[in-house]
């Protein structure tokens, strides 16, 4: 006898989004019905309008759909109002972008522990957590420099420390290999497997690299705000 | 804690900037300073004037004298307690531009003025010299005179030249008191009128009257005109306070000039600050919506800004405020002693604190109410 499938982290169903130009909309998802379990490292592949971007930023809850249903861990996050999505997002969700989004102004320290002001953490556990962490992503003798004096990947990888620091349920990363060379590159593909592999994490991955995808365990093809061919799963 | 390290490393973040930001609202906080002070110093007069005095004069024009029968029946009103002689003397020091007023006034005026404090043996020397004058400590101190010194005077209302022997010097009670006249006998301007031009004899330009009680001021100055209504010279009495009001109301549109200027300063700071402020906000859009990503709310992004902007104005205000009773000492040494009285008000730091306060919160009223509208999506669009 099968044992009962989890229900999934992320269930998308009939999500549709536009946008208004002018006097015309344009249709940028249409239809997206989708399921992403907890535990899974998913890439969103495809060309440049694909829709990948918003589909990534209406899973992270920084936009919202016109119709269709979108709930995370059980809750539907497009019934949340922005305070909501707001506090939702600061406990549930781990942000990695392509251009980093560093505070130029913070350490690499203080750029870690932004997440943790809004927690009620004591200034001793932040620096505990965020210590680990930046020793987790190697940069622990670098916690004191600025964004400007560590390289692009450093700096993702300070960023990805920001994005696990509040352990979230889910990470979104937005193109995280973009801006890279090859070995930063591949360096921070190895750290997601890791934070996939070893604590669990989901990831949601949008890329438009074919090697960088290949890093996730799942991929998923968009076309002109549809999904193509269902879910590739790695191996098959 | 974290928002004001936020706030500050934000604030310096373009050094060059910020510092012109701070230094222009520092020349605007002084600049609104000193010409606030140069308005009150132009009022000074007036609102040191006593509620227990009154000033009776011709009621057609200043220019016209009284004669001094009218004196005997202006201490007879109800009310009266002293009445004493004045006129405008107008002579030149030598040079025109060494200006200060001088009066010509009868013995008992010194006892008007208890504001005017000086000691009993130069009062006595004065008034045994009929040439000895009496001159303000302000004056005394601008030309460097002392007692027994001679000042000449070359009259222009009253010709010929006249010389006087300095016999006291008085102070003011205060600082608020302008010591920067000079008092000379009524008498010896009369005699001397007498003998040289005699229709211009036992006139007098204004009567000063002492009144017993302030509040009756308005009764006792009808009183005292009903007595030469329908006369060939009729009066006007008033307070000190609207006597001397009367002079400044004839500089009333540059005193208005120079109050817009002050404000259009405030005004042109404004603009520039909430400039700086929109060009800050503008490109940081992309760190503003991170923040927000990361679960910052529109208000803490608002409290941003707004503490950046007032950061700005209050050191850019606060070293404005500091300079200006300094910047007040130079510009009184510099204008050369047409301000007697130049010192920087209560209310005029106080207006300072509030114009700093406002250009803070005004320059950043819009880059906050942008920022906190902001969709995430179009702000993390901007880093691109």
């Amino acid at each position: 006898m099968n044992a009962p499938l989890a229900a999934p982290l992320v269930e998308i169903r009939k999500l549709a989004k536009g946008y208004v130009r002018g006097e015309q909309r344009v249709p940028v998802l249409s239809d997206i019905t989708l399921d992403i379990q907890s535990g899974d490292f998913t890439a969103l592949m495809g060309p440049s309008g694909s829709g990948k971007t918003t589909l990534l930023n209406l899973i992270a809850g920084i936009d919202k759909p016109d119709s269709g249903t979108l709930l995370v861990g059980g809750q539907d996050i497009t019934r949340f109002s922005e305070s909501e999505l707001a506090d939702w997002r600061a406990v549930n969700v781990g942000f990695i972008f392509q251009f980093y989004n560093l505070m130029p102004v913070l350490t690499a320290y203080e750029n870690v522990e932004l997440p943790l002001m809004l927690t009620s953490l004591g200034r001793g556990e932040r620096r505990e957590r965020v210590e680990m962490t930046l020793a987790v992503v190697g940069l622990a003798d670098r916690m004191k420099h600025y964004p400007n004096e560590l390289s692009g990947g450093q700096q993702q990888r300070v960023a990805i420390a920001r994005a696990v620091i509040t352990d979230p349920t889910l990470i979104v990363a937005d193109e995280p290999t973009g801006d890279l060379d090859r070995n930063s590159a591949a360096d921070v593909l190895a750290m997601l497997q890791r934070l996939n592999r070893e604590l669990g994490k989901t990831i949601i991955m949008v890329t438009h690299d074919s090697h960088a995808a290949h890093a996730a365990k799942a991929l998923i093809h968009l076309e002109k705000g549809e999904i193509i061919g269902g879910v590739e799963r790695a191996g098959t | 804690m974290f928002l004001l390290k936020l706030v500050l490393r934000n604030a310096f973040r373009h050094k060059l900037r910020t510092l012109l930001t701070i230094a222009g609202l520092l020349v605007a906080v002084l600049a609104y300073g000193l010409l606030q002070t140069v308005v009150d110093a132009w009022y000074a007069g007036a609102s040191a004037a006593s509620a227990a005095r009154l000033v009776t004069r011709n009621s057609i024009s200043l220019a016209f004298p009284l004669p001094i029968s009218y004196e005997s029946r202006i201490r007879g009103v109800d009310g009266v307690t002293r009445v004493a002689r004045s006129n405008w003397f107008g002579g030149i020091y030598q040079e025109p531009k060494n200006f200060f007023p001088q009066f010509a006034v009868s013995d008992n005026y010194m006892d008007l003025y208890p504001e005017f404090v000086l000691k009993d043996a130069e009062r006595a020397a004065y008034l045994r010299d009929r040439k000895g004058c009496l001159i303000g400590r302000q004056l005394a101190d601008q030309f460097g005179l002392k007692l027994g010194d001679v000042l000449p005077l070359r009259g222009t209302i009253f010709p010929g030249t006249w010389e006087f022997v300095i016999r006291g010097i008085f102070d003011g009670s205060d600082d608020t008191k302008v010591t920067r006249q000079m008092m000379f006998h009524w008498d010896y301007l009369n005699e001397t009128m007498r003998k040289t031009a005699k229709r211009r004899a036992d006139q007098v330009g204004i009567y000063v009257v002492g009144i017993d009680n302030p509040d009756n001021a308005a009764a006792v100055s009808v009183n005292i005109d009903a007595l030469f209504r329908n006369s060939l010279a009729e009066t006007l009495t008033e307070t000190e306070q609207a006597f001397q009001l009367s002079f400044v109301a004839m500089s009333d549109q540059i005193i208005a000039a120079i109050r817009v200027v002050s404000y259009v300063v405030i005004l042109i700071i404004m603009a520039v600050m909430a400039n700086t402020m929109a060009m800050s906000a503008r490109e940081r859009t992309a760190e503003y919506a991170t923040l927000k990503t990361l679960g910052f709310g529109p208000a803490f992004l608002a409290l941003l800004i707004f503490g950046e902007s007032l950061l700005i104005c209050a050191v850019g205000g606060g070293i404005g405020i500091a300079l200006t009773a300094p910047a007040a000492a130079g510009f009184k040494q510099a204008a050369g002693g047409i301000f007697p009285i130049f010192s920087v008000s209560h209310e005029t730091l106080v207006l300072q604190v509030a114009c700093a306060l406002a250009v803070g919160i005004a320059a950043a009223i819009v880059p906050a109410l942008r920022t906190a509208r902001i969709r995430i999506v179009d702000g993390l669009r901007a880093i691109a």
